[in-house]
């Protein structure tokens, strides 16, 4: 991708108080992209449930994500985005009480169908943490992992080590330093190397939940332009609570909201909208969107 | 050289804009006293320690003017009491070496696994009830283990059960008793070491496709290992120092353990029947005890010194 295609244009007209309108790429180039109405869904969700314990943290969810295309789910904290997320490569197995009813579609397949090991699903469909979450040892050893634990055929782990770090744009600040302790790492670069060891498997779809939340605005642009870099080989769905960020690099976006119950008061996550972004921020069908993205929420 | 300071030495400060509110300090007289209270508190386990070197290193130097170093050492005839005396100890440290060994090998894979299915695989309900029951078994007086070995250990599951020829007292028995003693020391601490390892850290292992098992062994363990070793290394220390356990089923006789089969008396065995008996202050046989308790201590300082270096070498720090 040339980076000039690029131009900067505020694509939000109504943009929230706090946005800032230089960083929002333009809309036209997102739509030159992602032109169809329905994307072509690698991973789908259909009539997702999900309760912890006897609580529906959400409910009903039916979200598709296109193939090579960034999918931002945004929304209050609470509503369940990562909650979804979690549901789409099957982390929740690891979440005591946690169940998903409903459909994930991969490629076709059910992932919560009888036979499907979860482990298998998260090879193909790996995750990013809010926190970076590296491993206590070396920078070389931390994206050699996934490969070493799938047992992946690779003719030279040193190449595959710095080919990864390479398209994590991670190589050139670390090439030096492969056998230190990742702990030695900044945060932002942190987060950059579990970006390197989670497409180190070769997945087919990257979910990350709020990647940037604990970085600062250089290290996030960074990371933004690595995604969009990404994009051309992974599906990417990303939580955010940073609205630029969803304007700045996602082709769609999905707001979800919790719905609370008048009876007992819980407070169970629903997916509002989902559209394209530009017609996210600049024209909602819904209202509670529209609230949402112009910070009239709550 | 160059200080921080903005403000050349010696110049006068500026006086405080008026009405600054006072940063000036209360004297704290509390803290003071709770500090020195805490610093004695730290420091009396240091000068417990030095302490007891010093009461064993009196009697032992004594005995060394009388029995040579070497001969000590390196002799295998142990008869302090005899009239032919010798005094070559490496009878009884065969003899510990032995019972620790066989401890060990019972205690660090039961120990361990017992670890890793009460952190990683068991549901929490499990481990809220498993553990206790585990700490319970720790707190079991040792007496107690050394009659098990005694009534139960060498005759039904050894010769009964297995058809291993052992008498009523031997080191086998002995050593798979500590063994089983020595379990519960391992697990609850390796669990604790293990329960620490953050939760992240096992998502993002499961993020790329590792299954537990994984997980536990290239994840876990690597970032608990300084807990797991600190575990096993004071079930080591417990090992060499037990006392009750061997010194009524491993026997008296003090020999060369070549066979766990046989009996024979380990370090700490022959401490507590030699002490039982009279022994004048500053005799020989007296000094002997002090003697064999200063290498029990050596030993177990050198088994410390061993781990710290390990852990040094092969933590991964979280
Ligand atoms: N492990 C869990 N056990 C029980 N309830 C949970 C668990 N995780 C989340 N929940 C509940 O599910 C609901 C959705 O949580 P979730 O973390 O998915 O929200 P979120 O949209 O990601 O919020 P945030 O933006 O703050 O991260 C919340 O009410 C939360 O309390
Ligand atoms: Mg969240």
């Amino acid at each position: 991708m040339n980076p000039t295609d690029r131009t900067l244009e505020p694509s939000v007209k109504e943009a929230p108080a706090h946005a800032a309108p230089t960083t929002a790429p333009s809309a036209r180039w997102r739509e030159e992209r992602v032109t169809k109405d329905a994307p072509t869904p690698v991973l789908e969700c259909v009539d997702v449930d999900v309760r912890y314990g006897g609580f529906v943290a959400v409910r009903d969810v039916s979200l598709p994500f296109g193939h090579n295309e960034i999918t931002a789910l945004i929304g209050p904290s609470g509503c369940g985005k990562s909650t979804i997320l979690r549901s789409l490569n099957r982390m929740n197995d690891l979440v005591d009480g946690a169940r998903v009813d409903g459909k994930v579609q991969y490629w076709g397949q059910d992932i919560y169908g009888p036979g499907v090991d979860p482990i298998e699903v998260r090879r193909r469909i790996g995750m990013v943490f809010q926190k970076p979450n590296p491993f206590p040892k070396s920078i070389y050893d931390n994206v050699a992992y996934g490969p070493r634990v799938t047992g992946m055929d690779v003719d030279s782990m040193d190449d595959l080590v710095e080919q990864t770090l390479r398209r994590a744009a991670l190589w050139d600040e670390v090439k030096d330093k492969l056998k230190q302790s990742a702990y030695g790492l900044s945060g932002g670069q942190q987060q950059r190397l579990c970006i390197a060891r989670t497409i180190a498997v070769e997945p087919d779809v990257i979910l990350m939940d709020e990647p940037c939340s604990a970085l600062d605005p250089i290290a996030t642009l960074r990371i933004e332009e690595l995604m969009v870099e990404l994009r051309d080989r992974y599906t990417i769905v990303i939580v955010t609570h940073n609205m630029q960020q969803a304007a700045r690099i996602a082709d769609r976006t999905a707001f979800f909201t919790a719905d609370v119950d008048e009876t007992s008061g819980d407070r169970t996550g629903v997916l509002v909208e989902f559209d394209l972004t530009s017609k996210i921020f600049e024209n909602p069908s819904d209202s509670r969107t529209e609230d949402y993205i112009t910070g009239r929420f709550g | 050289m160059t200080t921080l300071r903005t403000t050349p030495a010696g110049a006068a400060t500026t006086p405080p804009l008026p009405g600054a509110p006072s940063l000036t300090g209360r004297p704290r007289p509390l803290e003071t006293v709770v500090r020195w209270i805490l610093r004695a508190a730290a420091a009396l386990s240091v000068v417990i320690t030095i302490g007891i070197v010093i009461s064993l290193l009196g009697p032992a130097l004594a005995f060394f003017r009388e029995v040579p170093v070497l001969d000590f050492l390196t002799g295998t005839r142990w008869a302090p009491q005899f009239a032919d005396k010798s005094f070559g100890v490496l009878p009884l440290v065969t003899a510990t070496a032995w019972t620790t060994f066989i401890a060990l090998l019972v205690a660090v894979p039961f120990g361990l696994g017992a670890a890793i299915y009460l952190a990683e695989y068991a549901r929490p309900g499990v481990r809220r009830t498993l553990k206790p029951i585990l700490e319970l078994l720790a707190g079991v007086p040792t007496v107690v283990f050394g009659f098990f070995a005694l009534s139960f250990v060498a005759p039904v599951l050894l010769r009964g059960l297995l058809g291993i020829q052992v008498g009523t007292f031997s080191i086998l028995a002995a050593g798979l008793v500590m063994g089983f003693m020595i379990i519960p020391t391992i697990a609850s601490l390796s669990e604790d070491a293990m329960t620490a390892v953050p939760q992240a850290l096992r998502q993002g292992s499961a993020a790329l496709g590792a299954n537990r098992m994984q997980t536990t062994l290239r994840v876990v363990l690597p970032a608990a290992l300084s807990g797991i070793v600190a575990a096993v290394v004071l079930g080591i220390s417990r090992a060499i120092g037990e006392t009750m356990i061997v010194a009524i089923a491993a026997g008296a006789r003090p020999q060369m353990v070549t066979d766990p089969t046989m009996e024979g008396a380990t370090m700490t065995g022959f401490i507590a029947r030699m002490a039982l008996g009279d022994s004048r202050i500053g005799s020989l046989q007296y000094n002997t005890l002090f003697a064999v308790g200063l290498l029990l201590f050596v030993l177990t300082l050198a088994v410390n010194l061993v781990a710290i270096q390990l852990v040094r070498r092969f933590r991964q720090e979280y």
